[in-house]
């Protein structure tokens, strides 16, 4: 029964033809207008809903909430307040002072390299949900190289930089391939290697070979100095590395001959096997390219801080990861973008845990939500009343069987 | 072929592979291999002495006397039957290649429990009773599952679901007692069940997308929920009591499945009740059987009169109650007091199982049992301390990740899963 | 029951899919609607059931206007629609699939089963349409699935039946067993909306006839119109009905293919022994209803099934190992029959399908890396060439109309030099138009000296195209015939029954090949 084709296609007839040049495939500007205004109702719905939640976390106000009827003055100057501060506080913690933005760039650098590990897969057809998985293989690679190994000052940086891909890109690879073979769905691989990654890591720092010496916790010594990122422009190098990261994936993804297999296959595996791709290979390396950049993420977690391998190395970047590449809508170059965002609330969000009182996990529901109206334009349009634009097609498989 | 004369010439003797067939005895046989290769060297590395086996727990009613068996006999007996078995296992199929399986896997079992408990002191203790503890919540997220899923709404949040189910069950129990707990627990299982609903039947969120964003927000509310409770207040609004096990007068004195069974705390009972409720709802009834049409060709319901949509929210909200009740598990149903990440991946664990078990509820409930089995065991092991603590917690995710790729493979989901139904 | 149709519209965004119908339904009438594809005859039906909104017009029953929300609402009022894609679960049994929107229950909600098999027994009696009400849909051959629609709609007490494109999968026996029904059904009172885009069958069955065009109509006749009016009616310019080609002048032997045996995924054999050649230069079409076999030879020939067993040769050389890569490196060019689920990726852009399977090659990537260049060269060319009407080389081909998205792929697959040409289904679901164009395209391959393999359901292509007919049944080739041979030996070979052979059941019943193992005709075979 599949096999019947429509006879009737509501599809726009043949009109006369203009014998169409070949032109440049730049899209004009004005064509990311409804995107960037869907985006930025998205960002102010979700501010709004998380007003909400300041105020509930707010005991002053909610005090003056309390006695709302007889002085509702009161109450929302309370709130009012209370939103304010903390919103002042998150602009000044991400963009607000030189510290601020270099701590903005920092945490985006490894969201960036996630949420191109995230993107890159969604853009072949996968969801890759591992990116906290891939990441702390990386970030135990580079860790271990960092302090055990000795190297020349530059040598050592690369070796943890390599070390950590290639450890990400296996932990991502055993998903691709496990999916190529037999079919089992990523999404609960990856989940499941998540959990397994940070078993495994829990036991390595039980091990001597990992612990800090003259220590029995379970933190790892700290990496070699000459093994860190150096800082250029006050910006620790890892920023600019995600960014070269972002180049990379773009160039493979609409540059290449294994990037043009991995849409293909990603869009329409059917359409791509009988073009005589192999869809198996494109499961595969785009898994294996997702683990990389995310093992690059967790690099920057190591050698681009002081801090010591320990078991919550990875932080919530994994799943934030996700939600970066849903908001820049798997391109790379809004990866970024959304990155940027995302580092400037959780940089600005511990500014605003520090001066208000208002709890980190604020910023964590603050992107969920984001990426919730992104992600329902309809609902977006619906209350902000937009008018509704014919989107480029959505870039994600629908079913189990993707 | 009475009516038919065929016109091309008998076909000399070829032989027909069937690469399916050749695919599946590839798979089987590199699990047997692989299996096989372990237990040898679990046998070599088996301690000398005995095992014993103890089928009662010492605060049983009926008592039963320890069973001991040689360890290093008993492992290379089971040694044999998963080379045997399982080579038999390559070649057969169907039913029979099942049960084979299932032999293999009991026996892999022995095999190890005897390479961990050689020469310890301890003895293997009856597993069911914990077997079951750990399935609850998988079972109850399963359920949820399948109620959505066969109406055709993926549900990933199943994870968020329990987190929301288990802060809203302790704050509920805390404040009103511990029954009300349960009723706190469902109530928030439908709220994200309802948010689940919304975007993805009204709005077309992409459902996997929307499932993995429901974990994150369900994880960051409960979290800042969490936090608002000041230490002063812990006590007043996080410390439910928890639940006590109830035994059934009469079934629970039954010789070693007895206690296991019907010595449990509510929530299990009503986990056992909701098996037999939902497998009956899905396929016995008038709104069952609109549901499945409505996973499998929701035109084709559309185009007799049923409205797709309100069916599909009605599944996706009677699976919150479940998944609430999951969620209440871990609070109100063993733990006690919430805490961050307390249901730790188990809502995944139970999406596998639905998966395992093809999307029927009974399927679904015995994959959750195969789960709760693991968790069990990997309990167990943690008190020989054979092997270390965190490499027994890969168990269950490993198992999944086994189970899921090496016997799953590619299974079909109701049709038209994920989809969201959009009129011409 | 007498129906109405008075200014009916429906557009979509700057598309009207209907304009301004108006038709008239008698009491017991066969009343056909013809149109070519794309002509709007399923919106206007999908109207008639509630499952579109009109934008304008109105429709009367028995004079007085009804509006439908729902298809409730129509099911209600008598309508009873046999969709062209059956609307059954497949995973459902025959009683369930009947009784789904009216379920037979006792207590509360209760599923009762028994009594729903007595309703579909009773019906399935009363008007002849034999049905097993405990088998499961997606075990049951095509033709029986269509019984068990008619007997849904009837067990709604339909008084007008719709019938979309009913035809499409039976072959000419069922179709002469269709209309014994159809006809059946009239003399007792219903009427009968029977949609379709086959001249033949409007001629032998219609009382009446309404030809719509662009979403209009052009006009009501009867039966006694003939075929040349209705085309030109259906058309709207003097259409040709037949391909124009030459003798056709065969060379070597291109393609051998020798015992094929290919066995799918449930372990049944869905090709069975299957041998012919094809060689340089003529067009060799394989005939045969749906689901007897072709998708999975073809398939095998091009290597994304690997057969059981056989041989698969291209001029000597044996692929039957090579995969879809490899048949392209060989000269195979394929255009598949699901054109938008295998032929082409919608999100792409015009010109990115236009290499989706040339992108390897010079001059469109050297190494690792692809010329954006030169794909859009390329595809300028090709749109100039095959007449492909799109906005620009860089439009999604989801937005294209089936006919250009059909060109697509067929520019693709012909802007290389090919040995063999495969093309199943070519025309399916293309306008006059189109079809044309196809066809003038795959003559002037074989002309140029490839040898070409055409699969369709579509008597019409395969007299028209073919130099030799294979026909297919049951996963074998059950004859290789001359373009002579008549109609009816045809559709008794696409039936499995024996050219010439005097049967005593003069209704050959045709079965899929899914589950050979449940065809009654089948000795001992095959696993």
């Amino acid at each position: 029964m599949s096999e019947q084709a429509k006879t009737e296609q509501p599809n726009p007839p043949d009109g006369p033809n203009a014998a169409p040049a070949p032109r440049k495939a730049v899209a004009s500007l004005s064509a990311y207008l409804p995107t960037v205004t869907l985006a930025i109702a998205s960002i102010v719905l979700a501010l709004l809903v998380g007003a909400v939640l300041i105020i509930v976390s707010n005991d002053d106000a909610l005090s003056k909430f309390s006695y709302f009827f007889s002085a509702p003055l009161d109450g929302i100057k309370a709130g009012l307040n209370a939103v304010g501060d903390a919103y002042w506080a998150l602009l000044k913690g991400s963009v607000g002072s030189g510290a601020a933005l270099r701590g903005t760039l920092e945490k985006a650098a490894p969201l960036i390299c996630g949420g191109l590990g995230v993107s890159l897969a969604f853009r072949a057809g996968l969801f890759n949900i591992g990116a906290q998985g891939q990441l702390i293989a990386g970030a135990t690679a580079a860790a271990y190289v960092g302090f055990t190994w000795n190297l020349p000052v530059v040598l050592h940086l690369l070796a943890a930089l390599v070390a950590a891909m290639v450890a990400g890109g296996i932990w991502g690879g055993i998903v691709g391939l496990l999916k190529a073979q037999t079919g089992a769905h990523e999404v609960i691989l990856t989940i499941m290697l998540n959990y397994v990654a940070l078993q495994i890591l829990r036991w390595l720092l039980n091990l001597n070979a990992f612990q800090a010496p003259g220590s029995d916790n379970p933190t790892s010594p700290l990496v070699d100095s000459d093994a860190r990122f150096p800082q250029l422009f006050g910006v620790h190098l890892g920023f600019y590395v995600a960014l070269l990261a972002a180049v990379g994936v773009w160039w493979l993804l609409s540059r290449t001959t294994l990037g043009f297999e991995m849409r293909a296959v990603g869009a329409n595996p059917d359409a791509a096997r009988t073009a005589g791709m192999s869809v198996a290979k494109a499961y595969v390396l785009a898994m294996v390219v997702a683990g990389l950049l995310a093992g690059l993420a967790g690099a920057q977690q190591i050698v681009g801080h002081q801090d010591p391998l320990t078991d919550g190395i990875a932080g919530s970047i994994g799943f934030d990861s996700i939600t970066v590449a849903l908001l820049g809508r798997a391109t790379p170059s809004g990866t970024v973008l959304a990155a940027l965002l995302f580092g400037a609330l959780q940089s600005g969000g511990i500014q605003m845990q520090a001066a208000t009182g208002t709890p980190l996990s604020l910023s964590t529901v603050l992107q969920a939500l984001i990426v919730l109206f992104i992600a329902a334009p309809a609902l977006v349009r619906s209350i902000v009343r937009i008018r509704s634009q014919d989107g480029a097609g959505t870039v994600l498989a629908k079913g189990w069987n993707a | 072929m009475s009516t038919l004369e065929a016109t091309t010439a008998d076909a000399p003797a070829v032989v027909v592979r069937n690469p399916v067939e050749t695919r599946r005895r590839i798979r089987v046989g590199v699990i047997v291999g692989i299996s096989t290769l372990l237990m040898l060297w679990m046998l070599l590395t088996t301690k000398g002495g005995d095992v014993s086996f103890a089928p009662t727990s010492p605060f049983d009613e009926n008592q039963l006397s320890p069973i001991t068996f040689p360890a290093q006999q008993t492992a290379l007996i089971s040694l044999i039957i998963v080379a045997a078995l399982g080579l038999a296992c390559v070649f057969t199929r169907g039913a029979v290649g099942v049960a084979l399986g299932f032999l293999v896997g009991v026996a892999f079992l022995l095999g190890f429990l005897c390479w961990a408990y050689a020469g310890q002191p301890l003895p293997i203790t009856n597993p069911l009773k914990g077997t079951l503890s750990y399935a609850t919540p998988l079972i109850f997220g399963a359920l949820a599952g399948a109620l959505g899923e066969r109406a055709g709404v993926i549900n990933i949040a199943i994870e968020g679901q329990f987190l929301a189910g288990a802060f809203a069950a302790s704050v509920s129990a805390t404040v009103f007692g511990n029954y009300m707990g349960l009723i706190g627990g469902a109530a928030a299982g439908v709220l994200i069940a309802a948010l689940l609903a919304l975007f993805a039947i009204r709005y077309l969120v992409n459902q996997i997308v929307l499932g993995v964003v429901l974990v994150v927000f369900a994880g960051g509310i409960t979290s800042f929920l969490l936090d608002q409770i000041p230490q002063t207040k812990q006590l007043t609004l996080n410390n439910p009591v928890v639940l006590q096990p109830k035994a059934i007068p009469g079934l629970s004195n039954i010789p070693v499945v007895g206690p296991a069974l019907f010595t449990q705390t509510v929530l299990v009972y009503i986990m056992y009740a909701s098996v037999v409720l939902v497998t009956f709802l899905l396929f016995e009834t008038k709104w069952g059987l609109r549901v499945r049409a409505v996973g499998e060709h929701p035109t084709a319901a559309d185009t007799v009169g049923i409205k797709v949509r309100w069916v599909r929210w009605q599944a996706v909200l009677l699976g919150g109650v479940f998944a609430g009740l999951g969620g209440a598990f871990f609070t109100v149903g063993t733990n006690g007091a919430f805490d961050k990440d307390i249901s730790a991946g188990n809502g995944f664990i139970a999406l596998a199982a639905l998966i395992m078990g093809r999307w029927h509820p009974i399927g679904a409930t015995l994959a959750a049992l195969f789960f709760g089995f693991v968790f069990q065991m990997q309990n167990q092991l943690q008190l020989l301390q054979r092997i270390p603590s965190e490499l027994l917690g890969m168990t269950p995710y490993i198992a999944t990740v086994i189970a899921v790729a090496g016997f799953v493979g590619r299974v079909r989901p109701p049709a038209a899963d994920g989809e969201p139904y959009v009129k011409g | 029951m007498q129906l109405e149709i008075r200014g009916l519209t429906k557009r979509f965004g700057s598309l009207t899919a209907n304009d301004s119908i108006d038709l008239t339904v008698e009491p017991a009438e066969i009343h056909c609607l013809l149109g070519e594809n794309g002509a709007g005859k399923s919106t206007l039906m999908n109207m008639l059931y509630g499952l579109l909104d009109p934008d304008d017009g109105e429709i009367l029953l028995e004079g007085k206007p009804v509006h439908f929300k729902t298809p409730g609402d129509a099911i209600d009022a008598g309508i009873g629609m046999v969709h062209q894609h059956f609307m059954l679960v497949p995973v459902f049994t025959v009683a369930e699939n009947v009784m789904l929107g009216r379920e037979q229950t006792r207590g509360v909600g209760v599923l009762n089963r028994a009594k729903a098999a007595d309703l579909v027994r009773e019906l399935s009696q009363r008007y002849g349409l034999a049905v097993d009400s405990n088998a499961l849909i997606e075990d049951l051959p095509v033709g029986v699935q269509q019984r068990v629609e008619i007997i849904k709609a009837l067990a709604n007490d339909a008084k007008i039946l719709i019938l979309d494109e009913p035809t499409a999968v039976l072959t000419p026996q069922e179709i002469d067993e269709l209309m014994d029904i159809m006809r059946s059904l009239r003399d007792n009172g219903t009427s009968i909306v029977f949609i379709t885009h086959k001249l033949k069958e409007v001629r032998a069955i219609a009382d009446r006839i309404t030809v719509i065009r662009r979403g209009k109509v052009v006009g009501t006749t009867t039966r006694h119109a003939s075929e040349t009016e209705l085309a030109e009616m259906m058309v709207g310019r003097n259409v040709q009905l037949t391909v124009d080609k030459a003798a056709a002048k065969p060379g070597e032997v291109v393609l051998g293919v020798e015992h094929i045996t290919v066995v799918d995924e449930r372990g049944v054999t869905v090709v069975d022994d299957v041998s012919f050649e094809v060689q340089a230069g003529e067009i060799f079409a394989i005939a045969g209803v749906q689901g007897n076999g072709q998708t999975e030879l073809i398939k095998s020939l091009l290597g994304l099934v690997r057969p059981a067993a056989g041989v698969i040769s291209l001029v000597g050389k044996d692929i039957s190992r090579h995969g879809p890569r490899e048949s392209l490196g060989d000269g195979i060019g394929y255009i598949p029959e699901d054109r938008s689920h295998d032929g082409f990726v919608g999100s792409f852009s015009v010109a990115e399908n236009l290499v989706l399977d040339l992108y390897r090659d010079e001059p469109f990537s050297s190494g690792f890396s692809l010329s954006l260049a030169q794909v859009g060269n390329n595809a300028g060319q090709r749109i100039q060439e095959f007449d492909i009407r799109t906005q620009s080389a860089y439009t999604p081909v989801s937005s294209l109309s089936g006919g250009n998205q059909q060109k697509v792929v067929v520019a693709r697959e012909l802007s290389r030099p090919l040995r063999l040409l495969i093309a199943s289904q070519p025309t399916r679901g293309l306008d006059v138009g189109s079809i044309e164009f196809v066809h003038k395209r795959i003559v002037d391959q074989r002309d140029k000296g490839t040898a070409v393999v055409i699969v369709s359901t579509e008597l019409d292509e395969v007299f028209g195209l073919a130099d030799r007919i294979a026909v297919m049944f049951a996963g074998r080739i059950v004859g290789v015939v001359d373009p002579g041979i008549s109609r009816e030996d045809i559709g008794l070979l696409m039936a499995g029954a024996q050219v010439g052979a005097h049967s005593d059941r003069s209704r050959a019943e045709s079965h899929r090949t899914e589950d050979p193992s449940t065809r009654p005709d089948r000795g001992a075979g095959h696993e």
